[in-house]
């Protein structure tokens, strides 16, 4: 794993002090480890980083602080990881409190994005929970003058054979004098011992989220704040012509109002918008002001830019030969000869983030300082993006990481944050910078709309026996990079060159295409377009061959084996992983289809007016198959249930694993059903829940069952992989209903 | 401005506002209760939801000057200690993922729940229809809310 190169040491007082607001007596610990970030190269920093982490207080009084360097957005991660350090350390989780830290690397990676925060931190977790209950124990010894073999550490406190037992709080002081154990000598819990790993756990702001306690992004009280909005370009790329701000002035409240500049296009993924901004005592008088601006713009590169004339143009390209990414045998020549052809053209439109909370952030400048308060994904990118906006070193800026009121990958972007922050120095005040949800709509960094044709040969002995498939969608690198005009590596890796299934002739093409709006990462990415064409074809396919669905996915994916996909496509990418230490297991893909077909009763005899529909895909390393249920009732759809088996490894909070499975077959019903952005003239044509929907209660799934596969596998992602097979499973059920095959999302019912 | 007195969480508080201040704003601008959240500003996520004389209402779209005497309830009023039976069913079926739009869900279900004890899924969908969760919870509200109902 890449980030076995750890050591743990203690830390010094003064410095760990100045730069946390936890207390710092008694048994101090952090952890040293290198890493490459994931997702670096999808923003264009492949760079390394060796850093030191503080994980782990123990005082005198015996509470256990444990530092959470992960965003929190609805994942559960603020409880997931802190829980593994608990485990190991065999601390009572009542006795434990979570500290959010700061965007600061010195804790290592907190881009909390590509669903890896557990598959990274879990080994370097565990490490430093029980190197601390080693020391624990020695110091238990030490007091007892007793061999340490003979103390064992449980419940907050460390035992010996006569039943005596010694507190964390009194053994702390004691245990920060002991050297730290070697690597090679920290004793892991054998997994039959876990207190918390596997089982359920409750997050821990659980209690504040439902009595309004929780701090989301403009929560916290900044004394003096004033409230600022920004009317941005209505085309990405645009900028101000004119602008009057004469009666936005008259409103009672507005102090300010000025210009930030805009970039043009490409845009750095970092960089805001522009636009006009307006400075209010109230966030009221600042939405009375933007409302009485007038507002003339230059419309830029992109103002001629229509997303489904687009889509058409990508198509075109889709339907010939493109640049090849992964070949094998003669694909194209055999599908010409093929006995059946199955052939589709699918087509995804843009679509938004929308998280329920909306970008904002508090920044406070100062004498040549900063503070911030935001809900991000990514505070260190943050924290150096305001740097550099406002020329100013790292040290002299804070970000201060609140609750995030959901992300999806959003809130990785620190343009808000920046935004705020140029707003700040500007008007003299600290700024509470919020994002209507028109703004939120209109100025998003969007899924990438995508056309794509696959076409399917089957031989004379009903094999499957050649596949093309070619996808053409802006990359998300071509928003920042001209140059960028063809899908990365990374993200044909998302469900193209990684078909696991054995068809001796392959071919994967891609061709060119640009961002015209800013594209971004949405949960699971590319990943959605290429499961929704897959595994609507493959349903196509089981139908021409005269097989059931699932028997034809079985078939197709052939023997057991471990894929080495590196030698099928130099372009492969295992989500930053080696394939030696993350093998692509067509084992562990059959048994979750296995899985899902059994929980579902799959072949069961289904009301009138119902299907049921299947779909499997792996990514961000975990093996999902899905089973949805669909039945029309007085011309509407319902989704009486869904089904999901998950192979993630380690399942190391099974309850929030589930609550992901359940949101990521509501954000699929979204996508499948209901969200749509289109671009026109360079404007996005929605603007609110009215025209860019949602599911709502009465559109999701009624209920949801969800199988976690018992392993003993490396973790691996669980807020991404929910998402991918939703939508084709949703539209292979749908076509048992309607008889009428879906090759566009949102489905047109 | 205007000055204006309103019943707030069964107290009177006093505040100066425009009178077309949306009351989402007077609660988080003007009385610094932020368990009240933005979502959309037009009435169609339900995240601003609170109560006007026990019925649920978004205050993003109810201006200041129309509150009147009516009685104004929200997440930080809606238990007199400890926790409403409906708070503690969110905790029992560990509802919100992000946590966001919890708040408004939850003053949904309370006026739902003081009109209708037992609500069907019919009732329930009703009732919840204008809420929108992103994490997608409501598997979990829903159990919920027939957890609540149980215990009211």
């Amino acid at each position: 794993m890449k980030n076995t190169d750890s050591k743990i040491f203690k830390i010094d007082r003064r410095t760990f002090l100045k730069t946390t607001s936890i207390g710092a007596t008694g048994l101090l610990l952090g952890i040293q480890y290198s890493c490459t970030s994931p997702t670096n190269k999808l923003k264009g920093d492949a760079s390394a980083n060796f850093s030191s982490s503080v994980y782990l207080n123990i005082n005198g009084s015996g509470e256990v602080t444990i530092i959470a360097h992960r965003s929190e957005m609805g994942t559960g991660i603020r409880t997931s990881l802190p829980l593994i350090v608990a485990d190991e350390l065999e601390a009572d989780w009542k006795q434990v409190k979570v500290v959010q830290a700061v965007g600061d690397k010195k804790y290592g990676d907190q881009n909390t994005d590509g669903s890896y925060s557990v598959r990274m931190f879990y080994p370097i977790m565990r490490k430093a929970g029980a190197a601390a209950r080693m020391m624990l124990e020695q110091a238990a010894a030490n007091e007892w003058q007793i061999d340490v073999g003979d103390c064992k550490a449980q419940n907050h406190g460390v035992t010996n054979k006569d039943g005596e037992v010694l507190g964390f709080g009194y053994l702390a002081d004691k245990a920060a004098l002991l050297p730290i154990p070697e690597e090679v000598d920290i004793q892991l819990k054998s997994p039959d011992d876990f207190k918390f790993i596997g089982k359920k756990t409750s997050i821990v702001d659980l209690e504040d989220i439902v009595t309004g306690k929780a701090i989301f992004g403009l929560d916290t009280k900044v004394a003096g704040a004033k409230v600022a909005l920004v009317k941005r370009p209505p085309v990405a790329g645009g900028k101000v012509k004119t602008y009057n701000v004469d009666a936005a002035l008259k409103i009672p409240g507005v102090s300010k109002i000025f210009t930030i500049d805009s970039p043009g296009f490409p845009i750095s993924l970092q960089s805001p918008l522009g636009g006009v901004v307006v400075v209010a005592d109230n966030t009221w008088a600042a939405m009375k002001g933007r409302e009485a601006l007038t507002v003339t713009w230059e419309r830029g590169v992109n103002g001629d830019y229509n997303s489904t004339a687009y889509i058409e143009s990508m198509m075109k390209k889709a339907r010939v030969s493109g640049k090849v990414r992964r070949a094998q045998g003669s694909a194209n020549s055999a599908l010409a000869k093929a006995a059946k052809k199955v052939e589709g053209d699918f087509r995804v439109h843009h679509l938004s983030h929308a998280p329920m909370e909306t970008p904002c952030a508090i920044a406070n400048f100062k004498n040549d300082k900063i503070e911030v308060w935001a809900p991000t994904q990514e505070p260190q990118w943050a924290r150096g993006a305001v740097g550099e906006a406002l020329g100013l070193e790292e040290k002299d800026v804070t970000i201060n990481v609140t609750l995030l009121g959901g992300a999806f990958g959003r809130k990785s972007k620190p343009d808000f944050i920046v935004e705020a922050a140029l707003i700040s120095k500007e008007s003299g005040f600290p700024i509470k910078l919020l994002w209507t949800r028109e703004d939120d709509i209109q100025h998003d960094y969007y899924h990438a709309n995508c056309a794509q044709h696959i076409g399917v040969g089957i031989d004379d002995n009903n094999k499957v026996n050649s596949w093309v498939h070619r996808t053409v969608f802006p990359a998300i690198g071509s928003t920042s990079s001209a140059q960028s005009n063809e899908p990365s590596g990374e993200e044909i890796s998302q469900g193209v060159i990684d078909l696991p299934y054995d068809i001796p002739n392959i071919s994967c093409e891609t061709n060119t295409a640009s961002a015209q709006v800013r594209v971004g990462w949405l949960r699971s990415v590319a990943n959605i377009n290429h499961a929704f064409a897959i595994g609507c074809m493959l349903d196509e396919v089981a139908e021409k061959r005269g097989l059931d669905p699932v028997a034809n996915l079985l078939d197709m994916l052939g023997q057991d084996r471990n894929i080495d996909m590196g030698a099928l496509s130099e372009e492969f990418w295992n989500y930053g992983e080696k394939i030696e230490e993350f093998p692509w297991s067509t084992a562990r893909y059959r048994k979750v289809i296995e899985k899902v077909k059994e929980i579902s009763g799959w072949g069961k005899a289904m009301p009138p007016d119902s299907g049921i529909g299947i779909a499997a895909h792996r990514s961000f390393l975990s093996y999902v198959a899905c089973v949805v249920e669909v039945k029309m009732v007085n011309g509407k759809l319902k989704i009486p249930r869904v089904y999901y088996a998950v192979d993630c490894g380690v399942a190391v909070n099974p309850e929030r694993i589930k609550a992901q499975f359940e949101g990521g077959a509501v954000f699929g019903a979204s996508i499948a059903l209901k969200s749509k952005i289109t671009v026109s003239h360079g404007a996005v044509a929605q603007s609110n829940f009215n025209d860019y929907e949602l599911a709502r209660i009465t559109e999701a799934p009624l209920e949801t069952e969800v199988f976690i596969v018992p392993s003993n596998e490396k973790p691996t992602g669980v807020g991404e992989p929910p998402v991918p097979p939703f939508a084709p499973a949703l539209c292979n059920a749908l076509y048992q209903v309607t008889g009428k095959r879906i090759r566009q999302l949102p489905v047109k019912l | 401005m205007s000055t204006f007195k309103i019943n707030l969480n069964e107290r009177e508080v006093e505040l100066e506002a425009m009178d077309d201040t949306p009351l989402l704003w007077i609660l988080r601008d003007n009385l610094q209760l932020m368990g009240t959240k933005f979502g959309c500003g037009k009435g169609l996520c339900g995240a601003c939801t609170v109560h006007l004389d026990g019925e649920p209402v978004r205050s993003c779209s109810i201006p200041v000057a129309a509150i009147g005497s009516k009685r104004v309830t929200t997440i930080e009023g809606i238990a007199t200690k400890g926790l409403h039976p409906v708070q503690a069913s969110w905790i029992a079926e560990d509802v919100p993922q992000c946590g966001y739009c919890q708040t408004g869900q939850i003053m949904t279900v309370v006026a739902l729940l003081n009109k209708n004890p037992n609500p069907s899924d019919e009732e329930i969908d009703k009732a919840m229809e204008g809420n929108i969760c992103r994490c997608g919870t409501y598997v979990r509200i829903r159990k919920a809310i027939k957890r609540a109902a149980k215990q009211l």
